[in-house]
């Protein structure tokens, strides 16, 4: 894809003057990294990280059947979703595979902000239009209504308290609220994709730099770095979080991945995918094929999405993604393996580096939790 | 960046020193390569002994994203191999023309493709 098709955000002219390294990514151009991504990453370990996030997919959905609807398109019990709260979903195929993974923010008793991976957001926006069919809903593209700012790490609720006169200390994890930040108006969430405290900051794109730019500032004191999307990858990764395209695909169901927890089948009505999902949970229970599992180098070399696993000399398994774990100090990996060698410390397992078997340990996910 | 004018370059991002009273000469590779590359975690050097190239590939540098291979700018015997650089991979990135150098080589051939510091400036302002 030439640079001339590629999207770019309202802080594109931020990020040059930062000297940022930029990459194509699900068609925009944005951060990778703007100095070190190792010290990137450990800023938002232990202090706080900027990101720009706006590539992400808003869609919006009102109307007095928009709780039903969204209960019928999604998996999860997205009517039990208070005012004020958020939620990590899923929208499958009627076979139950897995088209994204979502987070819903109940904005109003019959407003939802549902907001979709970049590479996925029109295939959402095409289901949610197609579901819809029938119902007193309006399925709203709200991607160029937004920008997303993101602070994440320990010291970013000081740094957001700094600037705004909301509620900081009222707003629990996977809740948000109008606010203004900054002079700004803003969606205050305290959401994220790093395994860190954190709030995601939904604007209007005019509005985006002078935020960034305040942002900035008030973290001047406290360590606050702008990171690119390489260090939300092995931030992400670190907790055990999923992405699209690597632990997620329209082949797996929310089951086979480990995710059947936001299946919500006691949930009122029928919804898209039941009846395979239904299936999909006892097979996963009774006979699993593949189990997502962590992994951690005994050596230096590092794993990479599509690498084999391999036991005994057979292939058991694949990477989905791997990376140096700054945090860890070793090479780290998620990958599905068989069910037999799924175990944490299960012996004899490594994987395939570009035709060498170096050793790996098996261990749960995360690789990294917080302490709180 | 600037890239030392006593530097001779390939095109694959390699630099090469000019040799010592020995015949032996200094490889790393250059400022551009590793702020392409990005932090690097892990280097396989060749090994002392062993024979390299020129074009060839003679090991492996690693950053958080991906894998590079490592070419050799001529062909030569490995005399060393900076083991500061296997301890310390960041080396490559914060030292590429002084600390983070990779290997040490008997040059026995060049290739006559060689870049100066300014046609290799001009090579990587593309």
């Amino acid at each position: 894809m030439s640079s001339t098709e590629l999207r770019h955000t309202a802080l594109d002219a931020v990020h040059r003057s930062l000297g940022a390294t930029m990459t194509d990514f699900a068609g925009w151009d944005m951060p990778l990294r703007y100095g070190s991504e190792r010290d990137e990453h450990v800023a938002v370990r232990t202090k706080a990280g900027l990101f720009d996030l706006s590539h992400m997919g808003e869609i919006t959905v009102t109307g007095p059947e928009a709780a039903d609807f969204l209960n019928m398109a999604l998996v999860g019990n997205i009517a039990s979703i208070g005012v004020g709260r958020a939620r990590y979903t899923m929208i499958v195929q009627a076979d139950g595979g897995i088209l994204d993974d979502l987070i819903v923010y109940r904005l109003a008793e019959t407003e939802y902000m549902v907001v979709a991976n970049a590479s996925n957001a029109q295939v959402v926006l095409d289901a949610l239009d197609e579901r819809s069919g029938g119902l007193d809903v309006e399925v709203r593209d709200d991607r160029d209504a937004y920008a997303l700012i993101a602070v994440q790490g320990p010291a970013s609720p000081g740094i957001l308290k700094s600037l705004t006169d909301a509620d900081l200390d009222g707003l629990k994890y996977y809740a948000g609220l109008p606010g203004t930040v900054a002079g700004v108006p803003a969606l205050i969430a305290r959401t994220g994709y790093t395994g860190e405290d954190g709030f995601e900051l939904f604007v209007k794109p005019e509005h985006a730099v002078e935020l960034w730019q305040a942002l900035t500032k008030a973290g001047e004191g406290v360590g606050l770095v702008p990171c690119g999307l390489s260090c939300r990858d092995t931030l992400r990764l670190e907790a055990g979080m999923p992405l699209y395209g690597h632990e997620l695909n329209t082949s797996l169901t929310p089951f086979d991945a480990g995710l059947g927890r936001v299946v919500k089948f006691e949930k009122e009505g029928d919804f898209v995918g039941r009846a395979a999902l239904v299936e999909a949970a006892a097979r996963a229970e009774q006979n699993p094929p593949r189990v997502l599992v962590g992994l951690v180098a005994e050596g230096r070399r590092v794993p990479r999405a599509g690498y084999s696993v391999v036991a005994g000399g057979e292939v058991i398994g694949e990477v989905t993604s791997g990376a140096p774990s700054p945090t860890l100090g070793k090479p780290i990996a998620m990958a599905y393996v068989d069910a037999a060698h799924a175990a944490p410390g299960t012996e004899g397992v490594g994987v395939d580096i570009r035709g060498t078997h170096e050793p790996f340990e098996v261990v749960a996910l995360p690789f990294y939790k917080r302490q709180k | 960046m600037s890239n030392p004018q006593q530097l001779r370059y390939s095109k694959e991002h390699e630099w090469l020193s000019g040799a010592d009273d020995n015949g032996v000469s200094t490889v790393g590779i250059t400022e551009f390569a590793a702020n392409a590359l990005g932090d690097v975690v892990y280097a396989q050097l060749p090994e002392v002994g062993s024979t390299v190239e020129a074009g060839e590939t003679c090991g492996e540098l690693e950053s958080t994203k991906s894998v590079s291979d490592l070419y050799s700018p001529v062909t030569g015997e490995v005399t060393a191999v900076n083991e500061n650089v296997v301890d310390d991979p960041s080396l490559v990135n914060s030292e590429p023309f002084e600390g983070g150098w990779l290997f040490k080589v008997r040059v026995t051939d060049e290739p006559a493709d060689l870049l100066s510091a300014d046609e290799y400036d001009a090579h990587t302002a593309g």
